[in-house]
């Protein structure tokens, strides 16, 4: 089960939610605050982060960019505003996912565990089958499916869960166009419609990472009304 | 019959109109009076000429008359007459004691009865005029009293009477110099008049139309619109009348948006702040569920809590559509749309509620159906439909789809009792309850509001119905993608 790290600031939910998730079996720390979720982050060493925005003084989407600066631990936002704009900048702040308060346990554990296979996709049915030990080249990019690790140029990049996850998926099948749907449900594996500009802002984070210009992408490429593409690379 | 006399519609012709027929009204009345006037001063003047005239060649030739006299002492009276008429020209006549006149020559026209009747009768002298060969005549007659000189019988009415008769020719022509100049006064006049009448619309219409204008644009929702009022006149006084209209307008609109504005911000707002609270709430109503499920509780408490978890999600689904409608009431409901099958989309609803393989419910769409259309909210429509017909209707709920006229038209159908006649004009309405006794439904009662408004925002529609044999139909159109794509 997971070491949760939950940064809220609200006595009410942050005792449901450990409630909840306790009972579930997994492991749950609390921080009030930014700073102390920081802290937290060094001492506590959770799988995963629930993150509120509406925090006092340091604001989550802060806490969010201070924590992919220097981690890849998977990040979930829990927010009350489901704004559009809020999602947005969530998201490109780092965020894997974005959950709408109110949400019932379930759903929380749900989107967590499809987090967390990210990070683990050998466990994963479909990825078993090509054993594979050689690191892929595609251009400048190194993908190694084993240990997960990509590189570029022979320095490792630091991506997130979810970007990581994704370029995994899109580069496995060079050339085929995925809808943003379809990457929905095979990278976030969210079943239900919507949602969708959550894989873009992860495609813009990662083009942000691996295009050498992220307007010219050649990686990742737009594939107009109907998604994107893993090259073919020039 | 059906003859009414047709009224010029526009303001500016009813005036122009109106002021031609006044000054031709003036014209003619005032030509006609001269005329009268003229026509009669200059035949009094022939007249008057006329009878000074025979009066004076009487005078120089009825002493030489002998009495009584014979019917050549007549013929030779007239014809001394005719030689002396002159300038006039006349024809005369002479008559005794009420006899047949007898003329200078048998050409002569005759003397009219009237007129020797009336000589007879008055013994004054008259005039008369009558018409001969077309050409207007004026007989004068007159009774020859005795000379002066003659004893006993000076003075005294003589018997004899003479009539001269003469064509008016010269006068005819002063009339008709008369007439030709009346109408050629009176036709520039109005033709000049339609200048002042134009001019006069023109300062009537100006302002009437600004006026127009000024409602129009009040009507298309300018309420700022103000026109200026210059002058003191009755249009003056109506357009600050309007000025005035318009700022009470203005003023209550705002009014009216303010307030609105702030019972739908409080709405947000109060949604809004209920999420906190139900996150913790919700976030644990699994762990209630369980406990109570698992009979680790005394019974009565487990009902208890199996309420307040039951409560508890009722409640977060109406704050969420809550939230919606208020979304759409402040029209931030953003659409995504892409191109799609709407048979995809059905599929989709069905298996993400549960309801795939579900015998109740059964599909017909036996052609693509493409749309451009936002996926998550036909979802929410049709999960909304889908779940209506299940909860109130009676299975088999039956989704079908086809194209019609540039429209994909899918219709929900349940085989239950269908919706009442009365409540089906209502059953978009927000919270509206069906069943008054029940004072709520499983639902939010927001349902169908939101399903409608999401129809809507595509530019589609969403209407209800029941079919012939009973059984609600629920029928949603959503404009056909012209060109469709198939992603796969």
């Amino acid at each position: 089960m997971a070491r949760v790290l939950l940064v809220e600031d609200d006595p009410a939910v942050q005792k449901g939610v450990t409630l909840a998730l306790k009972r579930r079996g997994h492991e749950v720390e609390v921080a009030g605050s930014g700073e102390t979720g920081l802290f937290a982050l060094e001492r506590f060493r959770p799988d995963l982060v629930l993150l509120d925005l509406m925090l006092p003084q340091m604001s989550g989407l802060e806490v969010c960019r201070r924590i992919r600066e220097s981690k890849q631990v998977p990040v979930i936002i829990l927010s009350a505003r489901d704004d559009e704009i809020d999602m947005v900048v969530g998201l490109e702040a780092g965020a894997d996912d974005y959950i709408i308060k109110p949400a019932s346990g379930e759903i929380i554990e749900a989107r967590m565990k499809a987090v967390l296979r990210r990070v683990a996709p050998a466990q994963d049915s479909r990825a078993a089958a090509p054993a594979t030990t050689e690191a892929e080249r595609h251009g400048a990019l190194t993908v190694d499916r084993t240990t997960l690790v990509v590189a570029k140029h022979g320095t490792e990049l630091a991506l997130a869960p979810s970007e990581l996850k994704l370029l995994l998926f899109l580069s496995a099948t060079p050339g085929q166009v995925y809808d943003r749907h379809q990457l929905l449900e095979q990278v976030w594996e969210h079943s239900f419609y919507g949602d969708v500009r959550l894989v873009d802002a992860c495609v813009m984070r990662l083009r942000a990472k691996i295009e050498d210009d992220p307007r010219k992408p050649v990686y990742v490429q737009t594939v107009r009304g109907f998604g994107y593409r893993f090259g073919p690379l020039p | 019959m059906n003859f009414r006399l047709r009224v010029p519609r526009g303001l500016r012709v009813r005036l122009v109109v109106a002021v031609l027929l006044a000054v031709a009204f003036g014209a003619l009345l005032t030509a006609g009076l001269t005329f009268r006037q003229a026509r009669s001063s200059t035949l009094e003047r022939t007249q008057e000429t006329a009878v000074a005239d025979l009066r004076m060649q009487l005078d120089s030739l009825a002493p030489g008359m002998t009495f009584p006299p014979r019917t050549e002492d007549l013929r030779d009276l007239s014809r001394q007459l005719d030689r002396a008429g002159g300038s006039r020209a006349w024809r005369s006549s002479a008559s005794y004691r009420g006899s047949t006149p007898v003329p200078a020559s048998p050409g002569a026209p005759p003397v009219p009865e009237d007129l020797r009747e009336a000589v007879q009768r008055t013994s004054q002298a008259a005039y008369q005029r009558f018409d001969r060969d077309g050409r207007p005549w004026l007989a004068v007659g007159m009774p020859v009293a005795y000379a002066a000189h003659r004893p006993g019988t000076a003075g005294k009415l003589s018997g004899l009477a003479v009539y001269a008769a003469f064509p008016l020719d010269d006068e005819q022509a002063d009339i008709s110099a008369l007439v030709t100049a009346a109408q050629a006064g009176a036709v520039p006049a109005l033709v000049l008049a339609l200048v002042p009448a134009l001019f006069a619309a023109r300062s009537v219409l100006r302002p009437v139309r600004r006026l127009r204008g000024g409602a129009e644009r009040i009507t298309a929702g300018e309420l700022g619109t103000r026109l200026d009022a210059q002058g003191h006149d009755e249009l003056a006084d109506l357009t600050r009348s309007f000025n005035t209209m318009a700022e009470t307008l203005q003023k209550d609109d705002t009014e009216l948006r303010r307030m609105e504005a702030g019972a739908r911000r409080f709405a947000a707002d109060v949604a809004h702040e209920l999420r906190t609270p139900l996150a913790a709430m919700t976030v644990v109503t699994e762990v209630l569920d369980e406990d109570a499920a698992a009979g680790v509780l005394p019974e009565d408490t487990a009902d208890a809590v199996r309420l307040v978890s039951d409560e508890i999600r009722a409640l977060a689904r109406m704050v969420e559509d809550l939230m919606e409608v208020s979304r759409f009431d402040a029209k931030a409901a953003p659409l995504h749309a892409e191109e799609l099958d709407l048979r995809t989309l059905v599929a989709k609803t069905l298996q993400l509620r549960g309801w795939e393989g579900d015998a109740r419910v059964t599909t017909d769409l036996p052609v693509p159906l493409p749309v451009r259309a936002d996926p998550r909210r036909v979802d929410v429509i049709l999960a909304n439909l889908i779940g209506n017909a299940l909860r109130h209707g009676l299975p088999p709920v039956t989704v079908t789809g086809r194209t019609a006229h540039d429209q994909v038209l899918i219709t929900v159908t349940d085989h239950g009792p269908g919706i009442p006649e009365d409540v089906l004009p209502h059953v978009f309405e927000r919270f509206y309850k069906a069943e008054t006794a029940r004072t709520r439904s499983e639902g939010s009662g927001l349902g169908l509001a939101i399903a409608y408004e999401n129809a809507h925002l595509h530019g589609g529609t969403l209407t209800a119905a029941n079919a012939p044999g009973g059984g609600a139909v629920f029928t949603l159109t959503l404009p056909l993608a012209t060109a469709p794509q198939e992603p796969r």
